[in-house]
């Protein structure tokens, strides 16, 4: 290997196409005789489709063909096998009404203009409508499941001096890429070929290939370029079949945007989620039990767990613990999973519960954390992987200055504003998917990288070329990567912060086995130094062939030898399991950090800005320092938003998502951004793959919201928990 | 989005003449567009105002400032009289929406935006403004951010607008030319409350034109200030906020104008909290009386009853940043 790349910060190798708006991005493509659809959504939450009047709707200009239950043809549900889907009746499958906006009818024509107005005067009559259930209040349906216990929680609760019992809650959250849901259609012989927008292409294929009822071969999933997801995107929803559906009855391309509205109804959410949280210490601030019991809404007909304990059996050291999970029913759309699910709304209530505890106790909030940290994942009863948590609290401290907070509230001050000061430690998962890849060298001097997995925005293009640049020596501007294409070997999804995990050892592999294919040809040219070598006493480095002893003196160019060979290329393939959900993994695989962080508030305008965080991420080696530095500060600037803005609102009455549009559901802007220091320890975890990288783009948003609401206690005395806090809460 | 025609007006006698029937203006269309896209506004008919003379800003014989109706919010904001002589109306503008769209915003069109109510935006919706007769759905609904002043039981919608509180405050006069001629009417005379017809705004008959907004003369001497308080740093409307100009001598307060956005059915301005500042002096406590009789007879909604107290910090502190007290 030639060290030296992995651990640059390269900019992105596909970001002149960005730039110069060349990228083609799913809803960019088009095909010959493309129609538009429109999905029609109901206005009620409950109830049923009595009549479906199309007739003035049939009437309008450029009407192709207006679907509805009785005349889409055949749509299944994909079996558990088929992989993830979040809601897996398929459209138009009954006339019960479930949610507000689901698609109801699609209206095709021969311009977006034309189906957007037809689909306005589609008339839908309801019937047995029913007041929806969106109550906010969560308890769960059924006995909630246990998800990890040890010791006797109840018994040392009890038994402990100091004890703290809290409720914490977070809203409905929506993901709001910028690029909305988008679907490109076409059916031929071949089968389907779909362009969506996708964090998961093979998943796409092979659920999709069942809904459709087609063999998994005659479905193709292309992606080239994501406008982001944040998890929204990972699994396929019903615009996608009905696009796909609609082309397969017409004979020709259809394309479905999802509108902006339309994205705060049909495409997920994160769920809202209530969190009960017991806790309790010795005087001296050793934990004695903790339990964590979360309960988060879902749709109707499909299970969603949110699965907010999944950090907290590994995160916190004590011999008696119990997480549960429960789910209750509501009238909306599925949640799914956005940007760290679970562990995001999960922290933010331990780890506020934990700075709470560290208040009753008259405690520092980061000697707690450190006085407790566990020598091993006490839930599996397995070492650590590699853990330097500690180091990311202590370095964190120091970086803010932490050691200069008075504890008081409202103790600090500057420019005539109050400061808060607060804290949080965050952890998210590691593992790998599994994944397959083939490395192509070429004759010209160039290499090729062949995966199907995507990129949705995060570096994964650069990514990989560094991957091969690395092992062969080839310079990373003469390496092509093609993904985003299920004709490629199948990849990772784009998911759980896990593709750079989960792609290093296929690709390393392949790589290497094309290296190996070219010095087994060099050995067999006539007239070239290595003829009748033998391959062991050879060696691959910086895109030549050299003898392994380096005595010889002797070398070649790589691509002479194939060019010598007559060959156009030498390749290799490689392939890696999944480590993702193993039922007894051998060791405990995480990242960590921790955020410090700085508000200010103003009570006489009841303003509240935060003005700079400090963040040290334990995430492994670093690949791309760049990239990585992207998904923390954006997460860290997601968190803002989490914590002080986002919720979706449904309307109690009618169940719709009221504030569905970017004016009034508000993310952080560019002017609430925060001064951001990042540091990251970068030891490699080389339990979970030979470079010893894990992944960065979640656990950045873990423990921001906690670290903001306990900062806004610092400085006001008040302990918001329930998100966000708005200025009402502070008032 | 529906169809319909398209004409481009080349002078104001062609704008007029064109406009009959279910027609609308267009000049920056950020709004207008905006709601024809989400089937809100369903004209058959645009008349485009683009290419007409209304754009100048220029000063008036008596001191004061004319600015044309197509004049961009982005070149008001930045004009240097009225960064110099109304620094609120500059604050006021910069304070709203984005760079873009400041761009394209014209001070006519901004006079005439309408209302962000959710459910005013939603033709799924009931919405006496949108739909006389429906009803109003904003009440016991997501209303958040609308109004507790001005409210009616058929609407509670606010005027969103930056600009127009600033104007109000600097007692501007709209000038406006319809079938019946000219007339110039004070921006407190032009907005209606919703009363039983929400969906009567303004003064304005079907085809009227605004062709300016004048401004008298600065006050001498006085302190101004726009304040704007909104959840996030940037891009959003106003929960609360507040234009004022005071004119101080010797620590009294001698004349005082006061308009309140973010909270009212129109830009709201209350003789009464202006006289209880003026002859005072200016101080905390009496701005803080002054925000007692503006909130007196506030009507919280479901979801706004934050505005009452936001509103009173949004006045006392405005007031204090404009006469320099702390
Ligand atoms: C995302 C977003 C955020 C925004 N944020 C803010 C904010 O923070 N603060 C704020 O104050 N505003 C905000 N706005 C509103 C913006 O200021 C208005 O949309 C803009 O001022 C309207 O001006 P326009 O020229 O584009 O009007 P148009 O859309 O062209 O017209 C608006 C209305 O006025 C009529 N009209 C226009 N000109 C005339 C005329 N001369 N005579 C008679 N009728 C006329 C039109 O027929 C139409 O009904 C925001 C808008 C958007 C889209
Ligand atoms: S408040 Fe006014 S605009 Fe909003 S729904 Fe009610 S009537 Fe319509």
């Amino acid at each position: 290997m030639d060290p030296g790349i992995i651990g640059q910060s390269l900019a992105r190798i596909e970001g002149p196409l960005k730039v110069t708006g060349t990228a083609a991005y799913t809803s960019d493509h088009t095909k010959e005789r493309v129609a538009y659809a429109v999905p029609v959504g109901s206005t009620i939450a409950n109830g049923r489709i009595a009549a479906l009047n199309i007739s003035k709707a049939r009437e309008m200009p450029g009407i192709v063909e207006i679907y509805h239950r009785g005349n889409v043809g055949a749509l299944y549900k994909p079996s558990p096998e088929a992989g993830a889907i979040d809601e897996a009746r398929p459209p138009f499958a009954d006339d019960v009404i479930r949610y507000y906006g689901q698609y109801v009818a699609l209206v095709v024509a021969e311009t977006f203009e034309d189906a957007t107005a037809a689909a306005s005067v589609v008339d839908v009559v309801y019937a047995d409508v029913a007041a929806p259930n969106v109550e906010l209040q969560l308890v769960a349906d059924d006995e909630p499941a246990e998800v990890s216990r040890r010791g006797d929680p109840e018994a040392a609760y009890d038994a402990s001096p100091i004890k703290i019992d809290r409720t914490y809650i977070t809203p409905a959250e929506t993901h709001n890429p910028i690029e909305l849901h988008a679907s490109l259609a076409t059916y031929d012989d071949d089968g389907f070929t779909l362009y969506e927008t996708t964090q998961a292409i093979v998943n796409h294929r092979n659920v999709v290939s069942e809904i459709l009822n087609v063999p998994r071969e005659n479905v193709r999933i292309v992606m080239k370029f994501l406008g982001s997801g944040f998890g929204g995107k990972l699994w396929p929803w019903s615009h996608g079949t009905l696009a796909a559906a609609a082309a397969r009855n017409l004979g020709r391309p259809v394309k479905l945007v999802v509108t902006r509205k339309q994205m705060f109804q049909t495409v997920g959410h994160r769920a809202r989620t209530q969190q009960r949280v017991r806790m309790s210490a010795q005087r001296n601030g050793s934990l004695t039990s903790l339990r964590h019991e979360a309960v988060n809404d879902a749709g109707m007909l499909d299970e969603y767990d949110e699965n907010c304990g999944e950090a907290t059996p590994h995160f916190y050291g004590t011999s008696n613990l119990l997480v549960t999970g429960g789910q209750t029913r509501r009238n909306i759309g599925s949640p799914t999973a956005m940007r760290g699910p679970g562990a995001v709304p999960g922290l933010f209530a331990t780890e506020s519960a934990y700075d709470e505890l560290a208040i009753e106790l008259g405690l520092d909030p980061v000697q707690l954390r450190l006085q407790n940290e566990p020598t091993r994942d006490q839930s599996l009863d397995v070492p650590f992987s590699s853990r330097h948590y500690a180091e990311c609290l202590t370095v964190g401290a120091e970086k803010f200055g932490w050691s200069l907070r008075s504890p008081a509230i409202g103790s600090m001050r500057k420019d005539g504003s109050i400061l808060g000061w607060g804290m949080s430690g965050c952890s998210w998962l590691a593992a790998r998917f599994a994944a397959e890849a083939r490395v192509e060298l070429h004759a010209d001097g160039s290499a090729r990288v062949a995966i199907g997995t995507q990129d949705i925005g995060t570096g994964t293009y650069t990514v990989l070329a560094q991957l091969v640049a690395e092992t062969t020596g080839i310079p990373i501007g003469r390496i092509t990567v093609e993904l985003g294409d299920t004709r490629l070997p199948p990849g990772p999804t784009s998911g759980g912060s896990m593709v750079t995990a989960s792609v290093i050892p296929a690709v390393l592999e392949a790589a290497r086995a094309a290296m190996k294919s070219a010095i087994g040809l060099a050995t067999t040219l006539e007239r070239q130094p290595f003829k009748g070598w033998s391959p062991e006493d050879l060696n691959f480095q910086s895109g030549k062939i050299v003898a392994r002893n380096g005595a010889s003196g002797k070398q070649i160019d790589y691509h002479e030898v194939l060019q010598n060979a007559s060959v156009a290329m030498v390749s290799g393939g490689g392939k890696a399991a999944s480590t993702f959900g193993e039922e007894h993994p051998k060791r405990s695989s995480h990242s960590y950090g921790a955020h410090f962080l700085e508000i200010a508030w103003q009570p006489e305008i009841a303003r509240l800005r935060v003005n700079r965080v400090v963040t040290v991420i334990d995430a492994g080696r670093i690949v791309n320092p760049r990239a990585a530095l992207n998904q923390i500060e954006g997460a860290v600037v997601m968190g803002v938003g989490m914590a002080l803005l986002e919720e979706a609102h449904y309307d109690p009455r009618t169940g719709a998502p009221i504030n569905s549009n970017l004016a009034d559901y508000i993310v952080a802007t560019n002017a609430d951004t925060p001064r951001m220091d990042v540091t990251f320890l970068d030891y490699p975890d080389t339990k979970l793959n030979e470079l010893g990288a894990r992944g960065v783009g979640e656990i950045g948003l873990a423990g921001m919201a906690s670290a903001i609401a306990s900062a806004v206690y610092h400085a006001t005395g008040v302990r918001v928990r329930t998100l966000p806090i708005d200025i009402e809460k502070l008032l | 989005m529906n169809s319909f025609t398209f004409t481009r007006a080349r002078t104001i006698a062609d704008a007029l003449r064109s406009a009959r029937g279910d027609v609308k203006f267009l000049a920056g269309g950020t709004t207008l567009v905006d709601l024809m896209k989400l089937d809100v506004e369903r004209p058959a008919g645009i008349i485009d105002l683009n290419a007409l003379p209304l754009a100048e800003v220029r000063r008036t014989p008596d001191g004061g400032l004319h600015i044309g109706a197509l004049a961009r919010n982005s070149d008001v904001a930045h004009h240097p009289d009225v960064v110099r002589d109304y620094p609120l109306l500059s604050q006021a503008l910069l304070s709203g929406a984005s760079v873009q769209l400041r761009n394209m915003a014209s001070t006519g069109g901004n006079l005439l935006q309408r209302t962000r109510c959710v459910y005013f935006r939603d033709a799924a919706m009931a919405c006496n403004k949108r739909s006389p007769g429906s009803g109003c759905a904003a009440i016991g609904g997501f209303n958040r951010n609308l109004a507790i002043l001005g409210t009616s039981a058929h609407c509670i919608a606010t005027n969103p607008s930056d600009q127009n509180v600033a104007l109000t405050a600097l007692e501007a006069t709209v000038h406006v030319t319809g079938s019946n001629g000219e007339r110039s009417v004070p921006i407190g005379d032009f907005y209606l409350l919703p009363g039983q017809t929400p969906e009567r705004e303004t003064i304005l008959e079907p085809g009227d034109l605004v062709t300016s907004v004048t401004l008298p003369p600065p006050a001498p001497g006085a302190g101004s200030t726009y304040v704007k308080l909104r959840d996030r740093a940037s891009f959003e409307f106003a929960l609360a906020s507040a234009a004022v100009v005071v004119t101080i001598k010797g620590g009294v307060m001698q004349r005082a104008r006061v308009a309140m956005g973010g909270i009212a059915t129109k830009p709201w301005r209350n003789l009464d909290v202006e006289a209880a500042l003026e002859g005072q002096p200016a101080t905390r406590e009496r701005f803080a009386d002054a925000a007692q009789i503006l909130l007196s007879d506030a009507k919280p909604q479901s979801r706004n009853g934050f505005k009452v107290e936001l509103a009173k910090r949004c006045l006392v502190h405005a007031l204090s940043v404009a006469t320099a007290v702390t």
